[in-house]
């Protein structure tokens, strides 16, 4: 039916969406983060096949970005912010983790349904990569808005990101401008974020959002 | 004459499984003892237990009704019938046109449904409790083992065991996330329908965690003879169909000969001895969980057979 170009696609960026459920699983800091690192990691291979397939070098500097900013550099500074912030390393979250899943189930069939039904001209490569990559935003979606811990907030908007890498190298042709700058505005939300981290924690003394919201007399 | 040869094949399997899965429980004990630095008990330790087991006189509590002697021959008769559907050495089974791996599942089913009956029946507290918690455990169990079977029979076009193990043989199968997906979630359940370890602990005897040894705590001689039979064997028909279904290799074809008949009983035992071995080191590797984890670890595997039935979806509508 497809070749071995598009199973090894598939593998990958079900893989990734796979990642992004493991993401929502997790309960512990560190081990998030970890998974993270995984996440960007099959990313990368994701975005380097998908170079190989399309025969475009470019993709392999996104590839090679992908792997050493988000699967090494990234991970390694959350993990020195932890250490330094000297959290709890607990994830408290918002819904229970059973919920979440379902949620995240629901999630990934919606994005297949709406993809598979607005794309049926494209390139098959093209269509599966797009459904996959739109679950695995909304995936980075659910974990911001249903964890309390500005760190894995952050995880959760960098995985959101990884996402829209995988569609815009599914696309065929996304301009090696773009992307770089996409990523240097990820380094810079990133930074901006880490910073905001520490001014959150000098005020409140925790990372839990919550008490943005008490200070703001929103809630009690 | 093809009749009678597919008749003997048959009824050899069904042979061969009674007769190895106490061998394959012994071969697990004798390895998580070795990897705990112990003797363990002899290799053919399970035999001698149900033979002495036989041997025994019943002891029958006053309150038991007629379905507590009744139920150790529904459960093993359930089990067996199950087992005698699942290909082992040759891929082509008399009986597997007359039942499905729903049908397998539903067997086994109703084999843990009556079992749980027989926890409640005496009036104990504790075959109350290994009851609620194995129906709890059912729960999660079952909708996850379906889920999975759809997500392979969507991919093999078949819910018959003998045509997905010939097709999961065959070069058309290719690379498959949703396979992947499948397999981890079935290991699961296996490990939550057989209570190994971290689900429920299957050395343990008189301890406030245990599931499946509380059930059957009223039970003695032949009877309890017949429960520890059919639960060996019902860890024998799932290590079985993880083999034929993600293992496929060198089963015999329907219309085989002799030689590759033996060829596959090789390899067969090769599968049965690699499952028992990773079972041995997972299970010395883990600690066993709290009853209210459960609900998670069984909740991963429904979440990733579903994920597996939504990922065959999109590749299969492309």
């Amino acid at each position: 039916m497809h070749g071995l170009e598009f199973d090894v696609a598939h593998l990958l960026a079900g893989s990734l969406v796979l990642a992004s459920f493991m993401l929502l699983y997790q309960d512990r800091l560190y081990a998030l983060l970890n998974v993270y690192a995984l996440h960007a990691f099959v990313l990368a291979l994701s975005v380097a096949w998908q170079a190989f397939v399309q025969r475009a070098p470019h993709l392999y500097v996104t590839a090679s970005i992908a792997l050493i900013f988000k699967a090494i550099i990234i991970p390694v500074a959350l993990h020195r912010i932890i250490v330094r912030l000297g959290i709890h390393r607990q994830i408290e979250t918002a819904v229970s983790v059973g919920l979440t899943m379902i949620a995240g189930i629901g999630l990934v069939a919606l994005s297949m349904v709406v993809m598979l039904r607005v794309t049926p001209g494209a390139d098959a490569l093209a269509r599966e990569d797009l459904a996959f990559a739109l679950s695995v935003v909304l995936l980075g979606l659910l974990i911001m808005v249903t964890r309390r811990n500005a760190v894995s907030q952050v995880v959760g908007f960098m995985s959101l990101e990884n996402g829209l890498v995988l569609a815009a190298t599914g696309a065929k042709g996304m301009p090696l401008v773009v992307e770089i700058s996409v990523a240097f505005s990820v380094l810079i939300a990133f930074i901006v974020i880490g910073i905001f981290l520490f001014r959150i924690r000098e005020r409140f003394d925790s990372v839990d959002i919550a008490a943005l919201d008490r200070f703001r007399g929103e809630r009690r | 004459m093809t009749l009678v040869r597919d008749l003997v094949s048959q009824g050899l399997q069904m042979l061969l499984v009674l007769l190895l899965a106490p061998l394959l429980t012994g071969f697990v004990r004798k390895l998580k003892a070795y990897l705990l630095r112990r003797q363990g008990p002899p290799l053919l330790q399970p035999y001698r237990d149900l033979i002495r087991l036989m041997r025994k006189d019943v002891v029958l509590a006053e309150t038991a009704s007629w379905l507590f002697r009744v139920i150790p021959y529904i459960i093993f008769a359930g089990t067996w019938v199950a087992a005698s559907l699942v290909p082992t050495f040759g891929s082509g089974l008399l009986f597997s046109w007359s039942a499905d791996l729903i049908a397998i599942i539903a067997l086994l089913g109703s084999a843990r449904f009556f079992l749980a009956l027989a926890g409640m029946d005496v009036g104990t507290a504790f075959g109350g409790i290994g009851s609620s918690r194995e129906v709890m455990i059912a729960s999660l169990a079952e909708p996850a083992i379906l889920i999975t079977v759809f997500s392979v029979a969507m991919i093999a076009g078949s819910t018959q065991l003998s045509t997905i193990a010939e097709y999961m043989g065959s070069s058309a199968v290719g690379l498959r996330v949703s396979l992947g997906l499948a397999l981890v979630a079935l290991v699961i359940v296996a490990i939550a329908e057989n209570g190994r370890i971290p689900v429920d602990n299957p050395a343990t005897h008189l301890e406030l965690t245990m599931v499946h040894e509380a059930m059957v705590l009223e039970y003695s001689g032949r009877h309890l003879a017949l429960i520890d039979l059919s639960s060996q064997l019902k860890l024998l028909v799932y290590v079985s169909l993880i083999a034929c279904m993600f293992m496929p290799w060198g089963a015999a074809a329907p219309n085989a000969g002799v030689a590759a008949f033996a060829v596959g009983a090789v390899t067969y035992a090769g599968k049965l001895a690699a499952c028992g071995i990773l079972l041995a080191v997972f299970e010395t590797s883990t600690a066993k969980m709290r009853v209210f984890r459960i609900p998670e670890f069984l909740g991963a595997a429904l979440m990733l057979a579903l994920l597996a039935t939504l990922l065959r979806f999109v590749s299969g509508s492309l």
